[in-house]
């Protein structure tokens, strides 16, 4: 039974207990909605050093061909450790909501 | 045929987990349910069952590795009583919410405090909210046969539900009596082997059990255990069928006693049954029409035939040996008062407290109950709704 789990199906639908029947799907849910903080990444200002990318807690940092690309914001939980790390300022930390 | 025998209430459920010959066994022991999981670890030491036996160092232990155990595809049993069903709670409710079929005999003892070994329901009044099916014993020989029933009724498809089979402390779990046995080759074809529908070690389909629900999920799970839950009534009424042709003994969700023209009757669970089958042969002699239902299944509670074997009579105490601190009754009295609440006539209903922590049920106390009940008939005075018997006041 390996399909695809998610939140418009009906208690019937779901497995029961919850148990999930595939491996590797927790990119399928969107778990960043909680977030209170929310990084942005002023591209200009970065330099790619990839500091940032090994120590998100949940790889809400893709890296491409060498360089990072835009926040994966349905995983990010806005813990700023990216923003803390990076030597040249190119994350800021803003409120949820707010514009950019 | 069955083997005439005389066990204990303890020695009675060991030898229905014997039976069934579970996997596996993790249990730690706690007074008066102890000598269960030391008969069984007999078992496995005289090379008398298959099972794994896992001494474990808490009952919080016990049954997180019960829990590992049926997950991994294992027909697992336990054992426990008071303090020891306390320290279980948290796990009880991540056995059913994960759909787990364990298999808990549960001894019935004062949750402390103040310190009291003897028996008394708070445990298990404690734990019927966790999700697991409740079926109650009156004596050596229910406690036996609704542990072999027990596995049927957990483990089938519909239900995917944890069982506890409960029974008294010391009155059942440490009395001998008269008891009959089937043999083990018809219980091991009763309950057959155990086929999890998923499970955890199989190499073909990794799975993950129990994950993290958010709130798009949780009230869908809760309402598939409630369904489960619903599913057992017909599985019970199945399971016990089958039983009855195996055995020849019959169980439903109720036990009446001279229940049918009863104008006075009891609601109670376990072992108090038997003295009130005494007082009621007594009074039922003097022209009294008094009779019982016992309780069986309490959780799925089975409301509808509740109010079906209980409308026509007048006047009903409803016994509690367990206290909630609601003051206004225990459990088998809300229970029992809010299936007949839409009726449009319903009898009576008095709360009692009794035989807690160990307090003697005699049958001059349930004989007094009837009288109490004759009484509020005749004066036309409920007075006090909620009373405690043979307390001294």
């Amino acid at each position: 039974m390996a399909k695809e789990i998610n939140e418009t199906m009906n208690w019937k639908e779901l497995t029961p207990g919850g148990t999930i029947y595939t491996a590797g799907n927790a990119e399928n849910f969107n778990t960043g909605d909680w977030r209170v903080n929310k990084p942005i990444f002023k591209e200009d200002k970065c330099i790619q050093c990839l500091l940032c990318a090994p120590v998100c807690p949940d790889t809400s940092i893709p890296v491409k061909d060498g360089k990072r690309l835009e926040f994966d914001y349905d995983h990010c939980k806005g813990c700023a450790i990216c923003a803390e790390v990076c030597p040249v300022d190119a994350i800021e930390m803003i409120p949820e909501g707010q514009d950019e | 045929m069955s083997i005439r025998e005389k066990l204990s209430g303890n020695e009675a459920a060991a030898t229905a987990l014997r039976q069934m010959n579970p996997d596996v066994m993790a249990a730690f022991p706690i007074t008066p349910s102890t000598e269960i999981p030391q008969y069984f670890s007999k078992y496995v030491s005289d090379g008398r069952v298959d099972t794994e036996f896992v001494p474990v160092e808490s009952e919080h232990s016990a049954m997180s590795a019960c829990i590992g155990s049926q997950a991994a595809g294992a027909r697992t049993v336990t054992a426990t009583s008071a303090n020891g069903l306390a320290l279980m709670v948290e796990e009880l409710y991540i056995a059913s919410s994960s759909r787990l079929p364990i298999i808990l005999s549960v001894v019935n003892r004062a949750l402390s405090g103040p310190i009291n070994i003897n028996a008394d329901h708070s445990d298990s009044m404690g734990a019927r909210d966790a999700g697991w099916i409740q079926l109650y014993s009156e004596d050596n020989q229910e406690a036996y046969d609704n542990l072999i029933q027990a596995v049927r009724i957990g483990e089938h498809k519909d239900v995917q539900l944890p069982v506890m089979v409960c029974q008294d402390g010391f009155i059942t779990s440490h009395a001998i009596e008269n008891i009959k046995l089937e043999e083990d080759e018809d219980v091991k074809e009763f309950v057959g082997t155990y086929k999890a529908e998923e499970h955890l070690i199989n190499k073909g389909n990794p799975i993950a059990m129990g994950p993290y629900d958010t709130a798009d999920y949780y009230m869908e799970h809760k309402y598939q255990q409630n369904r489960a839950m619903e599913n057992a009534k017909k599985v019970i009424e199945e399971v016990a069928a089958e039983f009855k042709e195996m055995t020849g003994r019959e169980y439903g969700f109720f036990e009446t006693y001279e229940l049918e023209d009863a104008d006075y009757a009891l609601v109670l669970i376990n072992s108090a049954a038997g003295t009130a089958k005494e007082t009621i042969d007594k009074m039922r002699a003097e022209g009294k029409k008094v009779g019982l239902l016992k309780i069986r299944v309490f959780r799925p509670f089975n409301r509808d035939r509740l109010v079906e074997l209980l409308k026509d009579v007048k006047y009903v105490a409803a016994m509690d040996r367990s206290e909630t601190f609601s003051t206004s009754g225990g459990p088998v009295y809300h229970e029992t008062a809010a299936a007949l609440y839409p009726e449009t006539t319903r009898p009576e209903i008095i709360s009692y407290m009794y035989g807690l922590g160990g307090r003697d049920v005699t049958i001059e106390s349930i004989e007094s109950v009837f009288n109490d009940l004759m009484e509020i008939e005749e004066t036309g005075e409920v007075g006090e709704r909620y009373r405690y018997l043979s307390l001294r006041e």
